[in-house]
């Protein structure tokens, strides 16, 4: 057998930028995350955002996979290598030789990390998304698991079934399952932090002070840009009254 | 002894040391009499007193919908649908080609990953990354390829009424100016990708172009001799 090159080896080669932030949900990226992008837009960046799950195509086999509880780790993790290729090659690459700023809530490290809970084969997975291109920063929202909990729960009534790992059997309280399966999850974020050398982001600290070490670490990689056609003076961009431009003109 | 295995590290979380049945392969393009031929040899299997099922290309429950309606637009980056195809041959491979074995049945697939893996090939796939993808896959136990050049293929996929099928003539990619020129350009790479497979992988290759009972009795022998070399080991204790 040949040795397989894996994902890792395929290192942006287009004028754009592409910044991923990754971690459990509950841990706060997602709103770190559109901050960041206002921030960005009120600078004058081009900025595209890219979801995680968001290809209309598969998203629907995808909903019905889950609502059905028809996946297995295996298909779980094509699904949404589908879902992810279809993303890459349709929004992100051609946003990137855009030369645009994109904005990735969700990479492949989050495959990584759940699909390798599952019981999915680390080297195989790695393969599978090989042909994804790496990231010019990536971030990782470390959060303890209790406060993550908390978040969810104050903003949904309940756990999702394959959020908590409920197809696994690990444990029949949804709560306990959650524990269990989002726990080994992490674990192997802390695996991929070292392995890619994901940035470490602190998310127990307030949204503010995140939003501001956030902005610290992207600075470097933006200087030298080129604002995109839309200046900062465009009237779209012109939004007083939000408290990402204000936090963004002090 | 372990019955089946796969390419490479297994099923996640399947068991597979339970298995026992047959898993026979009937690989070849379109148009070729795959269909005719696995109804003949389910009837003489049956005769014998196999039980005998059967699978086949997007026949998933989980996504044979998504990628019939992906196919009606061409909105898909083929990367996509090679993934969405693996998907599918998955959620087939766990739901209906393990339980199968795992209860002594002989699966009868109609295409197998080998289909796949060409198609993907042909649409630009790197080919050590897309075995790799199917490498979850159980290794048959006898493939056989319904052989025919792309010259002899037009006849029969014209007589059949179907006429030139847009994906089966690489219409998404395209390979020509029209839908003639493009199937027989696409065609052509599928054979010369499944003749590659065929070496690697070694498939029983069959002449797709001798009569239908010729081919159909040829089979037939073929499956029954295989089916008799590994006999279904005796339930364990």
């Amino acid at each position: 057998m040949t040795t397989v090159r894996s994902y890792g080896q395929r290192p942006n080669p287009y004028p754009g930028k592409l910044f991923i932030v990754e971690g459990i949900d509950g841990s706060g990226k997602s709103t770190q995350l559109t901050l960041l992008a206002q921030w960005l837009r009120s600078e004058g960046h081009l900025v595209v955002f890219s979801e995680w799950n968001s290809s209309p195509v598969v998203s629907s086999t995808t909903s019905r996979g889950k609502k059905r509880q028809l996946l297995t780790p295996l298909t779980f993790s094509l699904i949404h290598a589908t879902d992810f290729s279809d993303r890459i090659e349709r929004d992100i690459i051609p946003a990137l030789k855009a030369g645009a700023i994109v904005l990735a809530d969700r990479y492949v490290y989050t495959a990584f990390a759940r699909d390798v809970a599952r019981g999915v084969d680390r080297a195989w997975v790695r393969s599978l998304y090989r042909f994804a291109t790496l990231p010019t920063l990536a971030l990782y929202f470390r959060v303890p698991l209790d406060v993550a909990l908390y978040r969810i729960l104050s903003g949904r009534p309940k756990l999702k079934w394959y959020e908590a790992g409920m197809d696994m059997g690990l444990h029949t309280d949804v709560t306990e399952s959650y524990k269990l399966f989002q726990g080994s999850i992490q674990e192997e974020y802390e695996h991929i932090v070292g392995e890619y050398g994901l940035a470490v982001m602190d998310a127990t600290r307030p949204v503010e002070v995140q939003q501001r070490a956030l902005r610290e670490l992207i600075a470097p990689y933006l200087v030298g840009e080129t604002p995109g056609p839309l200046g900062p003076d465009s009237p779209v961009l012109v939004q007083p009254d939000h408290p990402a431009r204000v936090e963004a003109s002090r | 002894m372990r019955r089946f295995e796969s390419y490479g590290t297994g099923i996640p979380r399947v068991r597979l040391d339970d298995l026992s049945g047959w898993l026979i392969v009937i690989e070849g393009t379109d148009g070729v009499g795959r269909t005719t031929h696995i109804n003949k040899l389910r009837t003489h299997l049956e005769r014998l007193g196999y039980a005998v099922a059967e699978t086949g290309l997007t026949r998933s429950d989980l996504a044979s919908r998504g990628i019939r309606s992906a196919k009606l637009g061409n909105t898909l980056g083929s990367k996509a649908f090679n993934l969405f195809y693996a998907t599918d041959f998955a959620d087939r491979l766990e739901q209906q080609i393990v339980p199968a074995l795992r209860s002594g049945f002989v699966m009868l697939t109609d295409r197998y990953v080998y289909s796949l893996i060409a198609r993907a090939i042909v649409r630009g796939a790197e080919p050590d990354w897309i075995k790799q993808v199917f490498s979850f896959a159980l290794k048959p136990d006898a493939t056989f390829y319904l052989r025919i050049g792309v010259d002899e293929l037009v006849p029969r996929v014209l007589s059949d009424g179907g006429g030139f099928d847009y994906w089966e003539s690489g219409m998404d990619l395209p390979m020509g100016d029209d839908l003639y020129d493009s199937f027989m350009n696409y065609q052509r790479r599928i054979i010369q990708e499944l003749d590659t497979l065929a070496r690697e992988y070694a498939f029983q290759t069959i002449d797709a172009t001798l009569k239908v009972d010729e081919i159909s009795r040829d089979l037939c022998d073929r499956v029954a001799d295989v089916l008799a070399q590994r006999p279904k080991p005796l339930s364990k204790v």
